[in-house]
């Protein structure tokens, strides 16, 4: 479904004389955001700020404050299958322009570690694919070791060609070890893995 | 405040200053032994989680930087080079600090107790320090006529959480006017980067580097000054049209103004080169 399209054509469909009543709304679910980021997402009244702040604004199908709504109307599927939770890099830009203080980058992590959690389908899943091998890097490491991130993203989405010309140049100017930086008692960082209550992410 | 007028700092440099941004973080040292700090690096340091683990494991994000809180020695302040990795660490330390849980949960992970009074401090705050107590050392002019482009990026935004924390807008003005560089007025010194976009979106991390490139060659500047790892990365790799400017680090700028780091081989690392600017200014041989 493209922008604005589900807020604008679900919204006539009120049968129980609530504000909004949409098909298949969730109204457990602004809690469980709350809950999850520590941000009452009620606190928005959509005056945009975020949004006119937002430096990747134009690249999103959602603007941030379009996500609030999303949520504040609990629109579960939609908004945890969105593009913008992913391309959200958590500059916390938005943060600063809000006046209600919402930390929007908290609200994006939140969303983003449910929809992994509840499967939905993941709108961006190169950067999902690159998150995932930093913290296997780290899982090995401790650190991140760039090199081998950037050959296993590579491996991963089989965009092999893309950026070599970058690659070769980081390479000559000796900017990609080929050895990791390393963390000698990696026991205390795979045990951390280890107690995650989502598994090995 | 205490523990800041002590020279004698924990260093955590970050995984991008120990392997990509090894200039930066030579640079930084060497600058800091000049004005007479002494930095003990934060022994098996672990990475801080960078922008993945917040975005997608809550657990990784909160524990990694936690371990390294745990090695940090009570008696001195700890350093945090990287703008990024500084985040993480103090967020941590905050949450950690006001949820008793959690103060418990630290003790059973790492075997001690969780220090409230830690200090954690960017690079910002303790040069901010240096210069208000007047004894920053090296500002004689070597850097007379260069002009930059100042360039904070994400570096000046803070969650809510963190709003009374300084951000030390304009501290690159002062203290390098201070050694004879002037500083351009222009729009993107606050515009984020894109991170780790230039990985996954490379053509939208594109569009904002284009954007702050042209912005400040307009401005006039012969090169645009970070003190961030990952922005200089980002504006070296992903700006592609002819008249790009170089990129420097705070910390290359400061050592060259005190009359240090001329043959050290920082520059010959960046990918787009500094030599011929620097040489025009008689700042390297």
């Amino acid at each position: 479904m493209k922008k604005n399209e589900y807020l604008q054509t679900e919204s006539t469909n009120r049968t129980d004389g609530s504000l909004f009543c949409m098909e298949g709304a969730d109204r457990g679910f602004a809690k469980e955001v709350s809950q999850r980021s520590g941000v009452i997402t009620d606190l928005c009244w959509h005056c945009k700020c975020c949004s006119g702040g937002c430096p990747f604004a134009h690249a999103m199908d959602f603007l941030p404050n379009q996500v609030i709504r999303m949520v504040q109307l609990g629109i579960r599927e939609q908004v945890l299958s969105c593009g913008a939770i992913w391309l959200c890099v958590g500059c916390n830009t938005c943060s600063m322009e809000c006046p209600t203080a919402i930390d929007m980058a908290a609200v994006m992590d939140a969303l983003r570690q449910m929809a992994i959690e509840q499967g939905e389908a993941i709108a961006e899943p190169d950067i999902l694919n690159f998150h995932r091998e930093v913290i296997n890097s780290i899982y090995r490491h401790g650190r991140t070791h760039k090199l081998e991130i950037m050959l296993r993203y590579k491996l991963q989405t089989r965009k092999w060609l893309s950026d070599m010309n970058t690659g070769l140049r980081m390479m000559s100017k000796r900017k990609l070890d080929l050895r990791p930086s390393k963390v000698t008692h990696i026991a205390a960082i795979r045990r951390m893995f280890r107690q995650n209550p989502g598994g090995r992410p | 405040m205490n523990n800041l007028n002590t020279l004698q700092y924990s260093y955590f440099p970050g995984c991008s200053l120990a392997t990509s941004a090894k200039e930066s973080n030579r640079s930084l040292i060497s600058f800091c032994r000049q004005q007479g700090v002494e930095l003990t690096e934060l022994r098996d340091w672990n990475c801080c989680g960078s922008s993945s683990a917040h975005s997608i494991d809550a657990h990784l994000a909160h524990h990694l930087p936690a371990r390294n809180l745990a090695l940090a020695p009570p008696d001195r302040p700890l350093l945090v080079a990287c703008p990024s990795c500084y985040l993480r660490l103090k967020r941590t330390h905050m949450e950690i600090a006001e949820d008793s849980a959690a103060r418990e949960e630290f003790q059973r992970m790492w075997g001690r107790r969780f220090d409230p009074d830690l200090e954690i401090v960017s690079f910002f705050e303790m040069l901010s320090m240096i210069v208000d107590q007047g004894r920053l050392k090296g500002l004689s002019g070597r850097l007379n006529g260069l002009r930059f482009a100042p360039y904070y990026g994400c570096m000046l935004m803070r969650p809510p959480k963190m709003r009374r924390e300084h951000t030390f807008h304009g501290l690159m003005e002062k203290v390098l006017s201070q050694t004879g560089a002037e500083p351009v007025r222009w729009p993107h010194k606050a515009r984020c980067c894109g991170t780790f976009l230039s990985v996954s979106r490379p053509l939208v991390a594109a569009k904002s580097v284009q954007t702050i490139m042209d912005g400040a060659a307009r401005a006039n500047a012969e090169c645009i000054v970070t003190a961030c790892a990952m922005c200089h990365l980002n504006l070296e790799i992903r700006s592609t049209r002819p008249g790009r400017i170089p990129v420097l680090y705070f910390s290359e700028l400061l050592s060259l103004a005190g009359g240090i780091g001329q043959g050290e081989g920082w520059f010959r690392r960046h990918l787009i080169d500094p030599r011929p600017l620097l040489r025009r200014h008689h700042l390297i041989a």
